[in-house]
């Protein structure tokens, strides 16, 4: 039998980690608090701190004072979107077990992105609001189609095989997306745009328009937190938890198919913060979902508004696509990830 | 020497049977080889006949024999024998390339225009294009050195206690991820005109091509490909896992590096006339391991497939569709249900070619 | 007929990146013997024999074959010598099991050499030897785990070697297959004189087929000889920490191992 002291002792540890993780929480809202002011400060234009705050009580007085006004709902759009992102990665790779799932790797963006064609092309749309629909549509059906491909076979999801599916996907929706574009000169331009995406340009009424679904994917995920912690053990003994297996899964991926969807009809295909974010998070606050999952949130939203940011700084005075960015971040920690990972688990 | 019990022992049906088989697989594969290269010559010709105008066989013979025919020696001599030829010899390159990558990585998906092998010419060809505006050979060029390069970037990423085929597969899709954002930085900076140019090429297009064009992928095809069908036997051993090859007498590394750079020149070379006319390197291993049952070499037969491929899809996406589309525009589309068909086969019996 | 073909092990340190396995190991095996390298998990036993067959250079220290070192020798004049059979070798799929065992003359073949009589020869022999020649037009992927495994060691003879390693024939296998795997090979051994060594997980299956067992344990060897001086009390409690008793086989002779737990025992 275990001896009282030993229960109470491990007790007090289990609350020290607790204590941890709050205080990276703390430290990444203030982290994040503090690149959004930045990001309303940096620009072509650089402001101070005064005409930011000026801005922000409503006065709309001289460039410095307009170009804050341009700026903050593409900060919070910024905050959005990688908030989504982060989130939607952690669901992924909780639900698929998989440290490799991404929207990007997945092929859930060109998934997106060939759904927002089709609409530009055969409905006429030319804004966010139309393109939603189209963009959590076709996220949804490719991530079930490259789900059902990747876990074929005997060993079920591995992260190669999940891997591989989503390029061969995303290679072959590609080449719908030519077959789409190409004989159609006019929307050529309007394509290329939103496929490259990014947060900039943007007005209050994106950030109004994915706000209900970014709020409903994240509840959806975070209720399915404790179900992923289950699921992590492998389904047989998820189920041995007591968990619904099925359930928890589709309800989970659902809610990162919302995010995903959402984030990217806004901001057009991102790709690898949804990787990157979720394993930074593991190293500093370990693996629980109830806690990985708002953490991804404010660590993708820090992420994104400095990617953002700095691509307004680096390539003045024109601009560096975020997406562009991330993957340019994102793609070398992939690598050191594959390299860290044993051979036999892939 | 060998440990061999006394012949009165083995029953010599057992040797009879056995080498029956074997018989029977290497017919097999030579009826499939003929077959195919049948159809290539039946489609070529076929390509040649066929466009806005028709010309009858004997003129396009009497054109490729070298006599002068009035109309036809121009549309067939100068347009339509240098694009069916270069069809052919791109379909050979990627069809080679193709199924060399597959039998090394035991994967049917692991080809190199998913593994991100050959996203390395397309990111250099589309700078070439849009930032240093380089004409058609500038472009070539620079697309093969960069093919090669970037292979070869992906394989000393992956190399760690040996180079894995598993992470050679991962860290070429996160390669060719980051080049797909650099190819799509490249073109928001596009002038409109290059715009066009560089969205055609990456399509994979057969559009002006000339003998300049050809006879470049003619001399790799020539040089590269007896090499790389050399290594062929070495290549099916290694099917059979790194450390059974090694044990059967295969020097794995210096197989699979030797295999590497050879493919990836004929794909480089492939990419650079036509641009990376989709899945044909993914497709054509399959389809030729399927003709020829398992066991035998599939390169040949799978170079016979994709120059098939691309010829018959050159000719459909020029005539057949309405609008003129690009050849990698109707092979991508052609590949998409293939990829369901492979995997839902791959779930059946869940291995690799 | 037997082999007079010697493989040893000089002072051999093994490292997997950082983490060492193995060493100062030397060792000797002796030619025409069936050897078993058993050992808890972890402690060395494949990456031995990787070793052996030159699929792991060491970081110090040499295998030697015949006067030779091994690290140094071609690869297919080191295959046409010694086998190995590794733990999970992987079938194409679809292919038959003729085809497979052919591959295994993959070292006495040139790059563009047909396919010679003495080929064939060598296939339907090693077919016969494991009883699968009925299978020999079958698909691996059909067969079953036992029958699979007689393949693969049928791939290996045909590769025709005096010696072959095997890096734990019986896993997966349930009892009547490993039985009749070991059987397979021992008769293989009486038969042509091959030397065979093997990693074996199960210690009563290895005293009871090897002529000789070598037991290691902290990066070296711990106790080598006949099962009887290597499978003692002391050796197993010392090397897998488990209290237990030794008792006479009383089908074969050899040292039979009890385990003895925390509970259910008499004593």
């Amino acid at each position: 039998m275990t001896v009282p002291t030993t229960v109470e002792s491990t007790a007090a540890r289990l609350r020290r980690s607790t204590h941890v993780r709050l205080l990276w929480m703390c430290a990444a809202l203030v982290l994040v608090v503090a690149l959004m002011i930045a990001s309303i400060m940096i620009g072509s234009r650089s402001v101070d701190l005064g005409d930011v705050l000026a801005a922000l009580g409503g006065s709309a007085t001289g460039f410095d004072q307009a170009a804050v006004a341009k700026r903050i709902p593409r900060t919070l759009l910024a905050v959005c979107v990688g908030a989504a992102l982060g989130v939607s990665g952690a669901v992924m790779q909780g639900v698929t077990r998989n440290p490799l799932a991404d929207p990007g790797i997945l092929g859930v963006n060109t998934g997106a992105s060939l759904a927002v064609v089709i609409g530009i092309a055969s409905f006429g749309l030319t804004s966010a609001s139309g393109y939603i629909w189209f963009a959590i549509g076709g996220a949804a059906i490719t991530s079930v189609f490259v789900y059902a491909v990747g876990s074929l076979g005997r060993q079920g999801a591995t992260p190669l095989k999940l891997a591989l599916a989503g390029a061969a996907t995303a290679a072959a929706l590609s080449s719908f997306i030519s077959a789409v574009v190409l004989p159609r000169g006019d929307i050529a331009d309007l394509a290329r745009d939103w496929q490259i995406g990014g947060v900039g340009g943007v007005t209050m009424d994106s950030v109004e328009l994915i706000l209900p679904f970014l709020a409903g994917g994240f509840l959806l995920s975070i209720y399915c937190a404790p179900g992923l912690n289950a699921l992590a053990l492998g389904d047989e003994l998820a189920a041995g938890l007591g968990q619904h297996v099925g359930l928890t899964r589709a309800l989970s991926a659902a809610g990162a198919v919302v995010l995903c969807g959402a984030a990217t009809a806004v901001a057009g295909p991102i790709g690898f913060l949804g990787l990157v974010i979720p394993h930074a998070c593991r190293l500093l606050i370990g693996v629980d979902h109830r806690w990985l999952l708002p953490f991804s949130a404010v660590t993708g939203a820090g992420l994104l508004t400095a990617s953002d940011s700095l691509g307004r700084i680096v390539a003045r005075p024109a601009e560096l696509d975020v997406g562009i960015l991330t993957a340019l971040i994102g793609a070398p920690l992939f690598i050191v990830i594959v390299r860290r990972q044993k051979v036999r688990s892939l | 020497m060998s440990p061999t019990p006394t012949r009165s022992l083995i029953p010599s049906t057992t040797a009879e049977a056995v080498a029956g088989l074997r018989r029977a697989r290497t017919r097999r594969w030579a009826s499939v080889v003929t077959v195919l290269s049948v159809l290539v010559i039946a489609v070529f010709v076929a390509s040649l006949m066929i466009g806005q105008t028709f010309y009858p066989i004997d003129e396009v013979a009497r054109v490729v024999a070298g006599q002068q025919v009035p109309g036809a020696s121009f549309t067939v001599g100068r347009l339509r024998l240098p694009r069916a030829v270069l069809a052919v010899l791109v379909g050979l390159c990627f069809g080679l390339g193709g199924v060399t990558f597959q039998t090394m990585l035991r994967n049917p998906l692991a080809s190199p225009d998913i593994i991100g092998i050959s996203s390395g010419a397309s990111a250099a060809a589309v700078f070439g294009i849009v930032t240093l505006g380089l004409g058609s050979t500038g472009v070539s060029v620079l697309a093969i050195v960069a093919g090669l390069g970037v292979a070869l970037l992906i394989y000393a990423l992956a190399f760690k206690n040996g180079a894995a085929g598993i992470r050679l597969i991962l860290v070429g899709i996160g390669i060719s991820s980051m080049l797909t954002a650099l190819i799509n930085w490249e073109l928001t900076r596009a002038a409109q005109w290059d715009l066009q140019e560089a969205l055609r090429w990456l399509a994979g297009s057969l559009n002006g091509a000339n003998w300049d064009a050809v006879i470049p992928v003619l001399i790799a095809l020539v040089i590269l490909s007896p090499l790389l069908i050399g290594q062929s036997k070495s290549l099916s051993i290694t099917q059979l896992g790194d450390d059974t090859a090694e044990a059967l007498g295969v020097g794995v590394s210096r197989t699979r590096l030797f295999v590497i750079v050879t493919a990836v020149g004929l794909i480089a070379f492939a990419t650079a006339a036509a641009g990376p006319v989709a899945f044909v390197a993914f497709l054509s291993g399959p389809i030729a391991a399927r003709l020829t049952g398992p066991g035998p070499s599939p390169l040949i037969p799978a170079g016979l497939v994709g120059a098939l491929l691309v010829l018959t899809a050159d000719l459909v996406g020029q005539f057949a569709l309405g609008t003129r589309y690009p050849v990698g525009v109707v092979t991508g589309i052609l590949g998409a249900p293939y990829l369901l068909y492979l995997i839902i086969r791959i779930n059946r019996s869940g291995g690799s070619l | 007929m037997t082999t007079d073909h010697s493989l040893s092990a000089e002072d051999l340190h093994l490292s997997y990146g950082d983490a060492d396995i193995i060493s100062g190991l030397s060792l000797e095996l002796p030619a025409g013997d069936i050897t078993g390298i058993v050992g808890a998990n972890a402690c060395g036993k494949s990456t031995l024999l990787k070793s052996m067959s030159r699929l792991l250079t060491p970081r110090q220290g040499r295998v030697i074959l015949d006067g030779r070192q091994v690290h140094s020798m071609p690869a297919k004049q080191l295959a046409r010598t010694l086998g190995l059979l590794p733990q999970t070798p992987i079938a194409p799929e679809g292919i038959t099991v003729a085809d497979l065992v052919g591959r295994g003359r993959h070292p006495h073949q040139g790059a563009f050499s047909r396919w010679s009589a003495a080929d064939d020869l060598a296939v339907a022999e090693a077919l016969d030897v494991t009883g699968t020649a009925d299978l020999a037009d079958r698909s691996v992927d059909e067969l079953s785990g036992g029958q699979r495994q007689r393949v693969w060691i049928a791939m290996a003879l045909a590769q025709q070697t005096d010696i072959l390693l095997l890096d734990e024939p019986t896993t997966f296998l349930d009892v009547n297959h490993q039985v009749e795997v070991l059987d397979l090979l021992t008769e293989l051994n009486a038969r042509s004189g091959v030397t065979i060594v093997m990693v074996l997980h199960d210690l009563n299956l290895a005293a009871r087929y090897c002529d000789r067992l070598v037991m290691l344990a902290g990066g070296g060897i711990h106790a080598a000889g006949t099962p009887a001086e290597v499978l003692t009390e002391d050796n197993v409690e010392e090397v897998f920490g488990l209290a237990n008793r030794i008792i006479d086989d009383p089908v074969s002779g050899q040292p039979l191992m009890l385990p003895i737990g925390r509970h259910r025992t008499l004593c």
